[in-house]
């Protein structure tokens, strides 16, 4: 029996206004309500104006994960009720999305197809209290209208450490990008994978969905779980619901939600308020140079060009920021002798935070811890046995055991060698000649 | 000296700037007919008095400071789904009985940026669905020429207000007819801009790919000069043409060219005899003033029927999915019988199954009546037709006919699914005093034209404008 995911990952886009208005779209812990206006809160009249910087961001990111742009494209509503939506129905892409047909590659060399990747927009939030001793749901619309990018992949992954290594990868990509946070606590990045269980290599003529799950982490248990289960109805010779299922990380296992009966008909169709969008050859080449380099090909490159192993790249490359931190000290570090491998060895063993440190202050922290190394011990050998000879009476203090004559005597070194050095090297030179 | 309430906005621009007359005798002078008629007509859902009379005597001291915005002072009438910012906006549907919307439209803040004194709000189909002005849930509007009779719809309120004289000028709004029938039943002008000319910006969405706003007047130069305010890009509207917009009115009275006017025989079919008549008459006139005619085949209008109809209902099946009963008060409950059957066979026509046999055939229809008049107009300037296929119809007319605004309004539907443009003329009377009117057709971004050789057949049509409905 073998396992058959594919997975849908919503992720929120970090542009500065929501997807069809000005709203501000950082939303997250504001004052219910204030980030609204007519058009997010879908008030009789009011129109959506798509958001260019948002439309960009989707087709760069698709671009990213090799997927073809069609010189075509449009908006569709996907209709359906509940409380959270303004409109009544969702702006979001049908059958012409942004973006088709990419891939990303694993770790394990397995490559992963990337069916679509479209745009569209947040619900608001429901938020469940006891007003006046009364339970009541209240209804928060400030993430209503916020820009969302949906990754839709082909069900490729048969195993849930697979699903794990395209989220990490998917979530650098994203930030790399600079176009989302990718904040998992933030809700900045939901996952869906759907799993099944085929006999025969083909597809199952079912699939259980386990919606809105925001750990990576959660994601793996509920495959694994589903697995299980599965596994389990059909030793029974039984079949397993098409259904829609959520992770209870209390108990541990996924719950049923919704079954195919109850499955929405959206009734899409054009969104007649925004004309479709029509890109030129020139334009999709515009975005494409402001594609940043990618993680693997980062990874690829400071393994060629500076030596450092693929473990040490992967470590370097997992942030843009440890990345971009590492380039630069390795550009300082050329002129003092630096290698490249020891400034990686140096970042991941002493964990420099890369938002905070800077690359020449580490570069100073490396020449001064390392100067033994790199300078010659003859010469420091020399000028420690150049200091006990001129000074004979510090010499004999400290024979006696007077701290403070050693620390006159490594002075004098330093003075001489004209260079910082660690003290503990002179310490043990001196101790090397007395006894 | 005529009452002040029936000047054109051209004679009370000129009247107030000579000082003639104030804002505040022009706004009174309406809203005292307004009184008058309202309880015999239902003209309004909302008349705002206080605010009208308020602005009215701000405008007096901005005309007096010199100011020469092209509305100072004007009082107009909006139809009732044009959002004003603490003013009820209900579209005629109790569902937005007491919603007071805190945003105003785009083509009201134009009016308002422009001068304009709003005297109320006008009633109208409700959600303007319809024809008739007799399926709003504030009672139907009767028109002024004979109350037993319907003013048309759904912009019959601005129509009927424009044609009582209880407004100097109105403002509508065009899906498929709602300017042009409801202008053509109460003898006004109404002109229908292209789509994406007038931001549809706080309109309450009915068919969001036809929605398009414009004047309802009393003549030909009034209809430009509102829409000279009103047209134009809207960065609110992502539907809205980038286009410059042409000074309209330095198109009046500029009508040197003589056009090529097409005419087709459908558009003649099944349309009342008298109707017939006054579109004679009309062709004549226009070669009276050396214009040539070119016989068409149009694409059959009765096709246009079953494409706008099914366009317009998955449309409104969507735009209504709204007013779900949490916000705004009143629940789903209090939609009429009309739009629970257009969200039901909206519904229907979008659902997965059917999706391909009705809208997506619907847009590929659309498609070739938008080529079939590209075509026609390598032939021909314009296109001459009835505005509508009888004179205005008695009260009740619409009861029990589901269809029966699509079967009033199929010799405007065509042009409206391709989004052109149009203008009914006032073009003669039936024998029981009815007006009866024409219209006539362009292509996209037109309204130059349209304006010019509208203006000339209104000017050797003068005598018509003698006639008043007696109230």
């Amino acid at each position: 029996m073998k396992p058959v995911i594919g997975l849908e990952v919503h992720v929120e886009l970090k542009t500065k206004s929501k997807m069809f208005c000005g709203c501000s779209a950082d939303y997250f812990g504001q004052k219910p309500n204030t980030h609204t206006c007519p058009v997010c809160l879908g008030l009789p009249g009011a129109l959506p104006v798509p958001n260019k910087t948002a439309i960009e961001w989707c087709v760069m990111l698709g671009m990213a994960l090799n997927c073809n742009i069609p010189l075509f494209s449009k908006f569709d509503r996907k209709n359906y009720f509940y409380p959270d939506l303004a409109k009544g129905y969702q702006i979001s892409q049908y059958d012409e999305p942004f973006c088709l047909a990419g891939n990303i590659k694993l770790d394990s060399g397995k490559i992963i197809g990337i069916t679509r990747v479209h745009m569209e927009e947040d619900t608001g939030k429901l938020i469940h209290e006891t007003v006046d001793e009364q339970e009541v749901t209240l209804i928060d619309f400030n993430r209503s209208g916020v820009p969302l990018v949906e990754i839709v992949t082909e069900p490729d992954f048969d195993n849930a450490k697979d699903v794990r290594d395209y989220l990490q990868k998917l979530q650098q990509i994203v930030r790399y990008l600079g176009i989302s946070n990718a904040d998992m606590e933030k809700g900045d990045m939901r996952l869906e994978p759907n799993i099944s269980l085929s006999s025969d290599g083909k597809l199952p003529n079912y699939k259980v969905e386990v919606k809105n799950i925001n750990s990576f982490r959660f994601v793996e248990k509920a495959i694994d779980y589903e697995i299980k289960r599965q596994t389990e109805i059909l030793e029974r010779k039984e079949a397993p619901v098409q259904e829609t299922r959520g992770w209870n990380d209390v108990k541990q296992k996924t719950v049923s939600q919704r079954t195919k009966e109850e499955a929405s008909d959206y009734r899409y169709f054009p969104e007649p308020d925004i004309p479709p969008l029509r890109w030129t050859n020139e334009i999709l080449e515009n975005f494409r140079k402001q594609i940043p380099e990618l993680p693997n090909a980062i990874k690829d490159r400071f393994i060629k060009d500076y030596g450092i192993s693929e473990y040490d790249a992967e470590i370097i490359t997992r942030e843009k920021e440890s990345a971009d931190f590492f380039e630069e000290a390795v550009a300082i570090g050329e002129k003092h002798n630096i290698n490249p491998k020891s400034i990686a060895n140096y970042i991941i063993n002493k964990k420099i935070n890369a938002k905070e440190a800077l690359p020449a202050d580490l570069i100073k922290t490396i020449i001064s811890s390392s100067t033994y190394a790199s300078m010659d011990s003859s010469k420091i050998k020399k000028v420690v046995a150049q200091v006990l000879k001129e000074n004979p009476q510090a010499t004999e203090d400290f024979k006696t055991g007077k701290t403070q004559a050693l620390q006159f005597l490594i002075g004098k070194t330093m003075a001489k060698l004209k260079e910082k050095i660690e003290a503990k090297v002179i310490i043990e030179e001196i101790n090397k000649i007395i006894k | 000296m005529a009452n002040l309430n029936s000047l054109t906005i051209a004679q009370a621009k000129e009247k107030l700037k000579k000082k003639e007359i104030s804002s505040t005798e022009l706004t009174k002078a309406c809203l005292d007919r307004i009184k008058k008629l309202q309880e015999k007509l239902n003209v309004f859902v909302t008349i705002t008095e206080k605010e009208a009379l308020d602005r009215a005597r701000k405008a007096d001291e901005e005309l007096k400071n010199g100011s020469d915005l092209p509305l100072l002072g004007i009082p107009i009438a909006v139809k009732d789904n044009f959002c004003t910012m603490g003013v009820r906006t209900t579209a005629s549907s109790k569902v937005l009985d007491d919603f007071i919307p805190p945003y105003e439209s785009t083509v009201t803040q134009k009016l308002k940026n422009a001068g304009m004194v709003m005297l109320g709000k006008t009633n109208m189909d409700a959600w303007a669905h319809g024809s008739s002005t007799e399926t709003s849930d504030y009672g139907p509007t009767l028109n002024p020429w004979n109350t037993k009779h319907l003013p048309g719809g759904s912009s019959g309120g601005s129509a009927a207000a424009t044609a009582a004289d209880m407004s100097i000028g109105s403002i509508g709004s065009e899906t498929a007819g709602s300017i042009r029938q409801p202008a053509s039943w109460c003898g006004v002008i109404g002109l229908k801009p292209t789509y994406g000319r007038v931001s549809r910006y706080g309109v309450v969405a009915m068919g969001s790919s036809l929605d398009s706003p414009g004047p309802i007047t009393k003549s030909v130069e009034d209809a430009a000069l509102i829409l000279e305010i009103i047209a134009g890009h809207d960065p609110m509207d992502a539907t809205t043409s980038s286009l410059p917009v042409p000074k309209y009115t330095t198109s009046i009275g500029k009508s040197d060219k003589k056009l090529r006017i097409g005419i087709s025989k459908n558009y003649l079919e099944g349309v009342d005899n008298k109707v017939i008549k006054v579109f004679e008459d009309t062709k004549k006139l226009f070669e009276k003033l050396g214009h040539t005619f070119v016989e068409l085949e149009l694409f059959n209008p009765k096709y246009a029927i079953d494409v706008y109809t099914i366009l317009q209902r998955s449309e409104v099946s969507s735009n209504l999915a709204r007013y779900d009963g949490i916000r705004y008060g009143n629940d789903r409950s209090f939609f009429g019988e009309e739009a629970k059957r257009r969200i039901m066979l909206g519904t229907f026509t979008l659902s997965s199954g059917y999706y391909d046999a009705y809208y997506k055939k619907a847009q590929k229809v659309r498609t070739i009546i938008i080529k079939d008049f590209d075509e026609a107009f390598k032939k021909v300037d314009f296109i001459l037709a009835p505005t509508g296929p009888t004179p205005a119809l008695v009260l009740g007319a619409s009861e029990g006919q589901s269809m029966f605004g699509e079967l009033a309004d199929v010799l405007v539907e065509p042009s409206s699914i391709a989004g052109l443009t149009g203008i009914n003329l006032p073009a003669g009377f039936s024998n029981d005093g009815l007006p009866i009117g024409m219209q006539l057709i362009g292509p996209q971004f037109s309204e130059p034209g349209i304006i010019s050789i509208g203006y000339e057949f209104e000017k050797e049509t003068e005598f018509l404008r003698e006639r008043k409905p007696n109230l």
